[in-house]
């Protein structure tokens, strides 16, 4: 389990996330949406270890992670997977090497093992055969499933989720989708999807919870997602412009 | 107007100092893991920084060799000082001329080379899913790139020292009429092993710093193709000053 405990975080001055409490239940899909620069993948971030925040606690399996030492740390991430927004592949190596990074790291299987397991990874995510293509050949689409196979090869009990969706068409959105499920189903992880597509939310979520501002404003099952009477989270929803939303938004921006 | 300046002097004070800081702290980081490295990893680097720099190094000291001896040539036979040209040519190879233009041509290739890799790994976040999966950045990255920036640039030297050396034994020879064996000669009366050594020791050091220099502003590279390129170019010119500054002081340590 995944716990949040009183978050804050500053940079440069500036208050990214306020008083965040939020607890992710093992085996669950949590989403957390919000809009652009309202502190989503700040979250994913120090829950991984990447950022420390300014006050507050994160426990990770009942561990709090905040005080560790980065060697500390790396044992705790040795339990988790993280897709990234842009993919983040080594460009300077194939997929198959992407694929097979952490394994050679980490474990001491031997070449055709390791071989073995990039190839069932690739095939779940639908790229199989692909080991020996570099990250420059392939499409956005591809990449973000590469990344999936990276981030899973390993076995992680946790995987977090960067904007999987981002920039692809609905057809392959649908996809990644799709893939975060079974991902799911098939190992029993717990995810943590951070995105800003409500019909990706919708179709994965079992609960999600909305960042505005620095905070979250609402969190609950999709369909008391969907009942809820925050105008800000219907706006997120409908997509449509909501006045004294417009107006709140100006006027954070000025203070 | 005199309180704004001197808050601006106090800010690039504390930026400069939390540099340093971050500076030692990497290379502390670096030296604490230098016992352990990667080999397989050291030795693509010391391929990749070093064995494909030799022929521009090469080059670079073959006619600095050439037009250093046409230039004290000229003087030294007005002197009739003839026979001192090869032993001033090593000698100046040996101590100077060889490790200092080597470690400035490693600067420009190598050091600029170190941080637009790391730079644009950092940009495109790939630093962070090394750190995500659980690697060292500075034990993935930096230890086999200092590594072999400090063994492989004392073997540059040791070709720089040589093609530079044979380069003015051609000049004085074959253009200022300075027979073969005065040439020779006078590198046997004159010049030293401690000459070469001496150079040998400095390259380990500018080795080190271009190494360090090249991650340390690739791995905090500011964001966007931009600041890679602007660290790039910071990483180049820092580590010549540094090699220069670094070279006064050896040279006192080493030859006083």
């Amino acid at each position: 389990m995944i716990k949040l405990s009183n978050i804050n975080m500053n940079y440069k001055g500036k208050q990214i996330l306020e008083d965040i409490n939020l607890e992710i239940k093992t085996g669950e899909i949590m989403v957390i949406i919000g809009p652009s620069g309202s502190g989503k993948s700040t979250l994913l971030r120090l829950i991984v270890g990447l950022l420390k925040p300014t006050s507050g606690e994160i426990y990770i399996d009942g561990q709090e992670i905040t005080q560790l030492s980065e060697t500390e740390l790396n044992q705790i991430r040795l339990r988790m997977g993280m897709v990234f927004q842009y993919s983040a592949l080594f460009d300077s190596m194939t997929v198959g090497d992407n694929v097979a990074f952490g394994l050679r790291q980490h474990t001491k299987m031997t070449e055709d093992e390791i071989a073995k397991v990039v190839s069932r990874k690739l095939r779940m995510v639908g790229l199989f055969g692909k080991e020996d293509t570099m990250p420059n050949e392939l499409s956005g689409g591809m990449k973000k499933r590469v990344s999936l196979a990276r981030a899973i090869a390993v076995n992680p009990e946790i995987v977090l989720y960067d904007e999987p969706t981002a920039g692809l068409d609905p057809i392959m959105s649908g996809k990644i989708d799709r893939l975060i499920t079974s991902t799911r189903r098939i190992m029993g992880v717990t995810s943590v999807v951070v995105t800003h597509h409500m019909s990706s939310a919708f179709n994965i979520a079992d609960r999600i919870a909305m960042i505005y501002g620095g905070k979250i404003i609402e969190l609950g099952t999709v369909e008391e997602f969907k009942q809820s009477k925050n105008p800000i989270v219907q706006q997120f929803i409908h997509g449509e412009k909501t006045p004294g939303l417009l107006a709140r938004r100006r006027g954070k921006t000025e203070c | 107007m005199l309180v704004r300046y001197l808050e601006k002097i106090g800010h690039s004070m504390i930026a400069g100092f939390e540099n340093c800081g971050r500076v030692m702290m990497l290379v502390w980081d670096t030296y604490k893991l230098l016992s352990k490295p990667n080999i397989k990893h050291v030795l693509y680097q010391m391929s990749h920084l070093g064995v494909d720099s030799l022929p521009i190094v090469m080059l670079t000291i073959l006619f600095t060799g050439m037009v250093m001896t046409v230039q004290i040539s000229h003087e030294f036979i007005k002197y009739g000082a003839q026979s001192s040209v090869g032993g001033v040519i090593a000698i100046a190879m040996g101590r100077e001329l060889a490790p200092v233009l080597t470690g400035v041509v490693a600067a420009g290739r190598v050091g600029a080379a170190i941080t637009a890799e790391i730079g644009s790994m950092k940009v495109t976040e790939q630093i962070d899913a090394l750190r995500v999966m659980a690697i060292n950045p500075v034990a993935y990255l930096v230890v086999p790139r200092v590594l072999a920036c400090m063994l492989m640039l004392p073997v540059l030297v040791i070709f720089a020292d040589v093609i530079g050396t044979i380069g003015g034994y051609l000049v004085a020879t074959l253009h200022s009429g300075i027979g073969s064996f005065t040439f020779i000669q006078s590198i046997k009366v004159f010049a030293v092993i401690n000459d070469v050594i001496g150079g040998l020791i400095k390259s380990v050091a500018f080795g080190g710093i271009i190494a360090m220099v090249g991650c340390y502003k690739g791995l905090n590279a500011p964001d966007g193709a931009e600041g890679v390129g602007k660290a790039t170019t910071g990483s180049v010119v820092s580590s010549i000053i540094l090699i220069f500054i670094s070279n006064y002081f050896l040279s006192l340590l080493l030859y006083r």
